[in-house]
């Protein structure tokens, strides 16, 4: 189409714009227009929070990084210059590390959403695919970030997790060497991280552009799980969810900055306050928590390379998972099975988390063990066959029926106008 | 949205008030709080650029005056600045001194310039656009008024340190300092 867009706005020099490029109209139809389906819960939260999250880091990063000396003789003593000289720079890096807990736990929430209310299946499952790509772009980014102070946790978790790629045959210990720059983690892995460090989250923006283009193409999911089907179904995003976002967003700033200024340290590890130093491993490495599930899967097997291989396979199974799940019902409120393996899954990965917390020993090696075995069994057996044996519970008819009882279409007045009730 | 609410306040039976509805005013209340929350939020992040703890500590120097003759000069750093500290002769000061202070084009008398007439201290930074003026070494060229001469783009000093002829619109700044004995100052 040739020619200039045929633009709505009223301000003449606004509307000049838009005509020639119509980023007004685009926002006007994509966040402020958009029909959301009327009955969203605050689970569906968690995405606009994920971008406010992905907005901070970024900020906070940048101002960390006029500070921050990529250098393994300064990194350490330049992240300390920021908590003691830096003006507010105690605030800054720890909004940032404590930051990075938020985003996973954000996300986190974010995911088990989508697999509760079934929003991976047809026809969001790229949108799905998108978002794990997400999740490995933030696991490379955060591990990459915790190695950049220099401390004990950071030096001796990058080289365990680095050395993750040696269980690779034959050419494992090249890969490994490449990925160092060297011999061991040393001055040029640092700047490589941090220079990747620095990268990674633009990229991660660049994703979660597509993933929102995705999302506006198929629509969001609802708690119910059928598709809107005409108006009465709908509310236009602006005010309706513009509010109801920042309403949880105010909740989600409190937690945020409980963390920071009353526990900023809890979620971190005190042994990277201790400088990094290549002739001594702590007794005990623990990844930051957020990886810690992951870990334990890693440790429950007794071989390196099936470690390592499991470990990878447990995100990479949530790339599948559109094609593993059989169920053609998406809500788990209309799945009375579903809904207990679910619940099932989340304990074991709560479990999982605990058991990568403690040393690789007796019942935690067996809890691992078991963990494991569900987490797989789960998405590679039981939703498969479940979704042809279960029997689905009735669906509602339509979003407005379900929501407004009684079964009759709105009349069309009332959905013009239901703020006025405030 | 402030015609609708208007018009609900109608609708529900509220008594509409002529400066608005309860929802006006908690519009208004929590636009209010976003924007003093978020000017909050600004400000440490505006702060950080300032010069930090580490920075400001190293803002005082200390010079010991007793290996410099009369006639000679030295250059010290202060806040990453040189600082010409020039032990200067009677007739330098004379010179100074002599000057018709309505033909400066930054009058200021040399007496307001130097705590003690035998020492000028002035900062190093040409007022013109912030090159380092020669003349302070023995071998550099002073400039047409034996002061200094800034060879970027031609400025020339007096002995006081105050511009003469050139395009800098001001004399060489005079930095705090104070003489804690008759040979040591503490510059800032
Ligand atoms: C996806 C978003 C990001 C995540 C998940 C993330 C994660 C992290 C983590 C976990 C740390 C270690 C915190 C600590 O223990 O001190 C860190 C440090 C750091 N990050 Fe990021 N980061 C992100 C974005 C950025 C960006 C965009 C920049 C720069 C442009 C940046 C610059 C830094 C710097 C300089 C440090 C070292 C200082 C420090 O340790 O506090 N980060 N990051
Ligand atoms: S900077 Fe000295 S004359 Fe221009």
């Amino acid at each position: 189409m040739v020619g200039l867009h045929n633009s709505d706005i009223k301000n003449p020099t606004l509307r000049w714009i838009d005509q020639r490029l119509p980023l007004i109209s685009l926002m006007q139809n994509e966040y402020a227009k958009f029909p959301a389906p009327r009955n969203f819960n605050y689970w569906w939260n968690f995405g606009a929070l994920a971008m406010v999250n992905l907005m901070i880091m970024i900020v906070t990063g940048i101002v960390l990084a006029m500070h921050y000396t990529p250098h393994t003789a300064f990194a350490f003593d330049s992240v300390e210059r920021i908590m003691r000289d830096v003006n507010y720079g105690w605030l800054i890096r720890y909004i940032h590390a404590n930051g990075a807990s938020m985003f996973f736990i954000v996300v986190y929430i974010h995911m088990f959403r989508g697999l509760y209310y079934g929003s991976y299946k047809a026809p969001r499952e790229l949108l799905w695919i998108l978002g794990v790509v997400i999740l490995l772009l933030m696991m490379a980014t955060a591990f990459m970030g915790y190695v950049l102070p220099w401390g004990q946790m950071s030096f001796w978790g990058a080289t365990v997790i680095t050395n993750l790629f040696s269980a690779i045959p034959i050419v494992g210990d090249a890969i490994v060497t490449w990925l160092w720059g060297g011999f061991s983690i040393d001055n040029p892995t640092l700047n490589r991280f941090f220079s990747l460090h620095y990268l990674l989250p633009f990229v991660i923006v660049g994703v979660v552009f597509l993933h929102v283009v995705a999302l506006h193409i198929t629509g969001s999911n609802n708690p119910l799980g059928i598709e809107p089907k005409g108006p009465q179904d709908t509310v236009p995003f602006h005010p309706y969810y513009t509010v109801k976002d920042t309403f949880g967003m105010c909740v989600y700033l409190m937690v945020f900055a409980f963390l920071v200024f009353f526990a900023p340290n809890y979620l971190g590890h005190p042994d990277n306050y201790i400088p990094a130093n290549p002739l001594v491993t702590p007794a005990h490495i623990v990844p930051e928590w957020y990886f810690l599930p992951f870990y334990a899967i890693l440790r429950a097997v007794p071989s390196k390379l099936g470690g390592v291989l499991l470990m990878f396979a447990s995100i990479f199974v949530l790339f599948l998972l559109p094609w593993l799940d059989t169920s053609k019902v998406r809500s788990a409120r209309f799945r009375p099975v579903y809904k207990w393996f679910f619940w099932l899954l989340v304990v074991w990965c709560v479990i999982l988390g605990y058991c990568g917390a403690k040393p690789p020993e007796g019942i935690y090696v067996v809890l691992s063990r078991l963990g494991t075995i569900y987490y797989f069994a789960h998405f590679l057996i039981i939703l498969p066959v479940l979704g042809k044996l279960e029997r689905p519970l009735p669906l509602p008819e339509s979003i407005a029926q379900a929501v407004l009882g009684g079964g009759g279409r709105m009349p069309a007045g009332a959905v013009a106008k239901p703020m006025e009730k405030a | 949205m402030a015609e609708t609410s208007h018009a609900s306040a109608h609708q529900t039976g509220h008594a509409p008030h002529a400066e608005g509805t309860r929802r006006d005013f908690l519009y208004l209340m929590t636009g209010a709080m976003g924007a003093v929350g978020t000017a909050a939020v600004a400000w440490p992040f505006i702060h950080q650029m300032n010069p930090s703890k580490d920075v400001l500590a190293l803002s005082t120097t200390e010079v010991d005056l007793s290996p410099i003759q009369q006639g000679q000069a030295i250059t010290v750093m202060w806040r990453g600045k040189p600082v010409f500290i020039r032990r200067r002769t009677e007739p330098e000061v004379q010179q100074a001194n002599a000057v018709n202070l309505g033909d400066l084009p930054d009058p200021q008398a040399d007496s307001a310039r130097a705590q003690r007439p035998e020492w000028l201290v002035v900062v190093g930074v040409c007022t013109h656009l912030g090159c380092v003026p020669l003349g302070t070494k023995a071998t550099d060229p002073k400039g047409e008024f034996g002061g200094w001469f800034c060879p970027c783009h031609g400025s020339h000093y007096d002995s006081s340190g105050r511009i003469r002829k050139g395009p800098a619109p001001k004399n060489l700044e005079v930095p705090t300092y104070t003489f804690l004995t008759d040979t040591r100052i503490r510059i800032g």
